[in-house]
């Protein structure tokens, strides 16, 4: 719902900027998307703190599926942050600003969450791992912005002063909307995503359940029936 | 206290009588030196250019040690029996990043000297002092997120590979540091200015990740 008013508003109501014209309205897209992601990934940091403290698997789970949507948004980010620097800068990539090479970084990093935890077998142990590289990685995110920045500052200092401050007003609106929109997707996505691993989980011991019973009691037994169905 | 310092000794000790790591890590650094000669045909290499290919060969450099030290731990049981031991786990971390500083060190010490021979015209020796501030406070921040890391890797399937892909993306900030140090230190004249501002931020670097390792080692090391 929010969404659709988000592109609404994006189309309709908010104002072509003055020297980027249409081009610039991809911008509620890209930034929503970023500052989302970002978010999602120290989420998944906090959420990586819970399953060790409390040893529960769906913290795990929630913190993996934070973080796999988070890649998933990140390479969102970086192909529209590409078509807005080839429309307004003229290349597709540039070195010279520092939240898209932070970004760079950080998305390079998550995707190294993978292989990771793809290359553990035993499933407490890959929990536990991968809750300490989502730690590690959402304490690096901030470190790496103010690395990053400090590092370009130096030549170019003027991207400091570049957030929202002087956005008109019908730009801001719009640009809220269409942040809190993309927050929202965020998070619809990750609970499906939730579900329906919960579900192919629910479904896989159901099986090895119906399995179990079918053995000992040969074929056409009867209590197959009785397996409590979980609905989901 | 006492099980740190006899596990680093230990792996200091193994180092000295098979001579595996730092020879071969020193051997790299070196024969990547004369391949980024050939590679941006170059003879001398001042500022940036010089602190880019200085601190890209000493992290790949790195990178080697760091997989040894830890791979050969596990080939030969060695966690199993610190695990039995009856220490703080985070000992093992610490020993483990002890270790890792001496093999920096030492790697440095061979590898600077080439670095010059090689690259610099003059001036070199007076960058001395503050350039070792500088690499002190880089390898600090690489062997305590070096010896987390691979404490990670190496309990996974892929082991060595996985190193690299992990370690690298994380220390884009020591690199960053370390590098913008390093250039007003080997520019032709030296400067010395800005350099204390990239201290700082390498001894931040240090301490967040020192802190966090320390946090989350336990969990890496229970079973």
């Amino acid at each position: 719902m929010l969404l659709t008013t988000a592109i609404a508003l994006v189309f309709f109501y908010a104002p072509n900027d003055a020297d980027q014209g249409f081009v610039q309205k991809i911008f509620y897209v890209h930034v929503p998307l970023a500052i989302v992601a970002l978010i999602g990934f120290v989420a998944a940091g906090v959420m990586g703190v819970m399953h060790l403290r409390t040893r529960d698997d769906r913290w795990d789970q929630r913190s993996y599926v934070a973080i796999h949507m988070g890649v998933i948004f990140g390479v969102g980010v970086l192909a529209t942050g590409a078509i807005w620097a080839r429309a307004s800068w003229g290349k597709w990539w540039v070195w010279d600003e520092p939240t898209l090479v932070s970004f760079l970084i950080v998305f390079l990093l998550y995707v190294t969450y993978y292989p990771l935890r793809y290359s553990i077998e035993d499933p407490q142990r890959r929990a536990r791992y991968a809750s300490v590289f989502a730690i590690t990685a959402g304490a690096f995110v901030p470190i790496n912005f103010i690395a990053v920045r400090l590092a370009e500052s130096l030549v170019h200092p003027r991207v400091l002063n570049q957030t929202a401050g002087d956005m008109p007003g019908e730009m801001r609106l719009t640009f809220l909307v269409a942040l809190a929109g993309m927050a929202l997707l965020y998070i619809a996505l990750v609970k499906l995503e939730l579900t329906s691993k919960h579900a192919r989980y629910e479904l896989r011991r159901l099986r090895r359940l119906l399995e179990e019973e079918d053995r000992p009691s040969g074929a056409a037994a009867q209590p197959i029936a009785t397996v409590p169905a979980k609905p989901n | 206290m006492r099980a740190i310092a006899a596990i680093a000794r230990k792996d200091l000790l193994v180092e000295l009588r098979t001579k595996e790591s730092v020879p071969a890590m020193a051997l790299f650094a070196v024969t990547t030196f004369v391949i980024f000669h050939f590679g941006l045909d170059r003879d001398r290499l001042e500022g940036e250019l010089a602190a880019g290919v200085l601190w890209v060969t000493l992290l790949f450099a790195a990178i080697l040690g760091i997989n040894r030290l830890f791979v050969a731990e596990r080939e030969q049981g060695g966690f199993d029996g610190i695990l039995m031991a009856p220490i703080e786990r985070t000992s093992l971390l610490l020993a483990k990043a002890g270790a890792l500083l001496v093999y920096l060190v030492a790697l440095e010490l061979i590898a600077l000297p080439v670095f010059a021979l090689f690259f610099i015209e003059e001036g070199f020796w007076e960058a001395v002092p503050r350039l070792a501030a500088v690499i002190l406070l880089a390898d600090l921040g690489l062997a305590v997120v070096g010896a987390m890391l691979a404490s990670i890797a190496v309990h996974t399937r892929a082991r060595d590979l996985l190193l690299p892909i992990l370690l690298l993306p994380l220390t884009v900030p020591v690199v960053i540091g370390a590098a913008a140090a390093t250039k007003p230190l080997l520019s032709v004249p030296l400067e010395t200015s800005g350099v204390g501002k990239w201290l700082a931020v390498l001894a931040l670097y240090d301490l967040v990740f020192g802190l966090l390792a320390y946090a989350v080692f336990d969990f890496l090391m229970e079973d």
